[in-house]
């Protein structure tokens, strides 16, 4: 920690610009612990990846995880800036982009040896997973994308669900929630009773500095990544939620039918978060797409 | 009454939600809030679609995913969304009521005043931050004025002064110098210390900068010089006062004719051509400070000798060994070839290293010699 610590202080008023090439993650080694990447399953199996979406950090996957443990290796990380991730593994300019976020997941699967794997991404990071898939089609090979949107923003006939204005004041919310709290989130959790939850949270889960956490948003959210679809080569399933309120199902039908061959299933209930809702659904998708034998 | 009157009846609005944060029931305070009737909420809305888009986002993507780790959240400022567009500010709190069921209990309160009170805390930290900004930038500003970054450049005289503020640099200092002309063959060089430090002390260094040059055109003799700088300051009934050396160098006959005089000041260092050392000039009382001033005026040929003026934040610099103090500068000076730029840089360095390259003071040297 202490590398961090100096970091941080040398770049007191501009701690999200703290480079990642002088962190030891240039070296081309740990950028995987730095992102806290854990492979569970048997050796040798198929590789599943599931990446968590805007902030919230890798235990969104907790209850779909173990229903794939026995039969894939899985693994789980947390994107930087999320969850328990190394603050330094985060670059201000790099990750201006979801490439970035894409070009990091790479790495990772190139530092483990991983390789032909499936991801399962979430939210924005459908869209990473996208990505990843397009620029290494061999080491990405096939795709789960869970409540996806490639622009959340509407543009002309498309229907992303918000306009630029409503995006600008999501920034505003995040910034009024900062408001008066020591830490980012931490007054989130509720008091006594809850002493444990507390802990465990502001460990990390859903946290972020406030500035990286508006960076990571304005990112998401005023991408647009519909020309990467048409990219796609792998076998795709496009999870999506009848009814979502951050990824409609236009969203998730464009997505659809952007990406040849791609499967849409839709499921019949509420919310961005089926994984957390509703994972038996969501297991019982991925394990039905997983069954089909990829085309030779 | 009843529970379920008593939810109803609720001071604050009050809703179940279902998985997906599908609404299952809501009071009646909860449907005057956002404006709807309850057939239009009550198993067809989630919370999310009645919140303002950034606070769907927020839902959507933080609070359920947190509420359900951790059970609850509380403090939340969001804002409802009524079918006519307004917007009703509100604080939330909400728990997970059942896990199985993943039924949420929440709670919002209205919040208009308390929502402009942070509109307006938001916007006071944002102009407090832009005059920050301004305030630093201005103080660079400022301190660019002050310190006159060469010396000009004077026929028959090398000389290099040298300044670092103390501490970050940010904060206007209260050391200064200057050079300049007051006849055909004539410099004057001063160089000094005003108490305390900011934009108070700015005030004064800018003041005594220009009265130095202006009575060096009325006063030849530096310690008459200092006499009516002491008695302008003291008019101008500033609690501040200044230390400062003031050196007046004329070219006469091919030879550098040296005059020099002390307010309170450290004295000159002249360096022989041998290495060997000597401090000039009598002490004086600082300018602006009592009611009876002394100054005196030393004189001396300028041969091959280098003089180093300077400020306390050399000879005062500290560690835990104590104070560099004038021994250690004699020292070094004596040390170094007869550059001036060298000698000034040296110092600096030196003075530096001693505070462990924590400047506590401002530090201000020029140096020069014949050529």
């Amino acid at each position: 920690m202490s590398s961090v610590l100096t970091a941080r202080h040398q770049h007191e008023t501009m701690p999200s610009r703290v480079p990642v090439r002088s962190s030891p993650y240039d070296a081309g080694v740990g950028l995987a612990s730095g992102l806290n990447a854990v492979v569970t399953g048997p050796a040798g199996a198929p590789v599943l990846v599931f990446l968590h979406g805007f902030l919230c950090g890798q235990a969104m996957w907790r209850h779909v995880v173990p229903a794939f443990e026995g039969e894939y290796q899985v693994l789980l990380l947390d994107l930087p800036c999320s969850g328990d991730a190394d603050p330094v593994t985060y670059d201000a300019e790099r990750h201006a982009s979801l490439q970035g976020y894409a070009d990091d997941v790479l790495r990772v699967l190139d530092e483990l040896g991983l390789d032909d794997v499936t991801i399962v991404g979430h939210s924005v990071s459908s869209m990473i997973a996208v990505l990843a898939h397009v620029a290494s089609p061999s080491t990405v090979s096939r795709l789960v994308l869970v409540a996806p949107s490639a622009r959340y923003v509407d543009e002309g006939d498309y229907r992303g669900g918000f306009t630029t204005s409503e995006i600008e004041e999501l920034l505003g919310v995040m910034e009024r929630n900062h408001l008066g709290w020591q830490g980012p989130l931490s007054g989130l959790v509720a008091g006594e009773g809850h002493d444990a939850s507390r802990a465990e949270l502001e460990d990390s889960f859903c946290r972020a500095r406030p500035e990286i956490a508006a960076q990571f948003a304005a990112v998401t959210f005023r991408g647009d990544n519909r020309s990467d679809l048409q990219r796609v080569t792998a076998p795709t399933l496009v999870l999506q939620v009848r009814d979502d309120a951050i990824a409609p199902l236009t969203a998730g039908q464009f997505v659809h039918q952007h990406i040849t061959g791609s499967q849409l299933q839709v499921l019949e209930t509420f919310g961005h978060s089926p994984h957390l809702s509703d994972p038996g659904d969501v297991v019982a998708a991925i394990r039905g797409f997983l069954s089909v034998p990829v085309p030779s | 009454m009843g529970e379920a009157d008593l939810f109803d009846a609720a001071p604050c609005g009050y809703v179940v939600l279902g998985r997906g944060g599908l609404i299952e029931r809501a009071n009646a305070e909860f449907l005057r809030l956002v404006g709807a009737a309850g057939g239009d909420v009550v198993g067809v809305r989630t919370l999310g679609s009645l919140l303002s888009a950034g606070g769907r986002i927020l839902l959507e993507t933080h609070l359920l995913p947190m509420l359900e780790r951790a059970g609850a959240v509380r403090e939340i400022a969001l804002e409802l969304v009524r079918p006519d567009g307004q917007r009703v500010p509100v604080l939330l709190n909400a728990s997970v009521h059942d896990r199985a069921t993943q039924a949420l209990l929440v709670v919002v309160l209205e919040t208009r005043d308390r929502h402009r009170f942070e509109d307006d805390l938001l916007e006071a930290k944002r102009s407090a931050e832009q005059a920050r900004e301004h305030a630093a930038s201005l103080a660079a500003t400022l301190q660019e004025t002050l310190i006159p970054p060469n010396p000009p450049t004077i026929p028959h005289l090398d000389i290099a002064g040298v300044y670092r503020p103390a501490g970050s640099g940010r904060e206007v200092g209260g050391d200064f110098y200057d050079v300049f002309q007051v006849g055909p063959n004539a410099w004057v060089v001063a160089l000094g210390d005003v108490s305390g430090k900011g934009i108070p002390a700015a005030v004064v260094t800018s003041f005594v900068r220009y009265h130095v040059r202006a009575l060096a055109m009325v006063h030849r003799d530096p310690a008459r010089l200092l006499t009516a700088l002491d008695a302008a300051m003291q008019a101008n009934a500033t609690e501040r006062f200044c230390t400062l050396v003031v050196v007046r160098l004329e070219r006469l006959d091919g030879q550098w004719d040296l005059s020099l005089a002390l307010a309170g000041h450290p004295p000159g260092l002249v360096r022989r051509a041998d290495g060997s050392t000597y401090e000039l000039g009598v002490p004086g009382t600082p300018v602006g400070l009592i009611s009876e001033p002394e100054f005196h005026t030393v004189g001396l040929p300028l041969g091959d000798e280098t003089v180093v003026l300077y400020t306390d934040g050399v000879t005062e610099a500290r560690s835990l060994e104590g104070m560099y103090g004038g021994d250690r500068l004699a020292a070094l000076v004596a040390s170094l070839p007869a550059e001036p730029s060298l000698i000034s840089e040296a110092i600096a360095r030196a003075a530096l290293a001693w505070q462990s390259e924590i400047a506590s003071d401002d530090i201000a040297i020029v140096t020069f010699a014949g050529s």
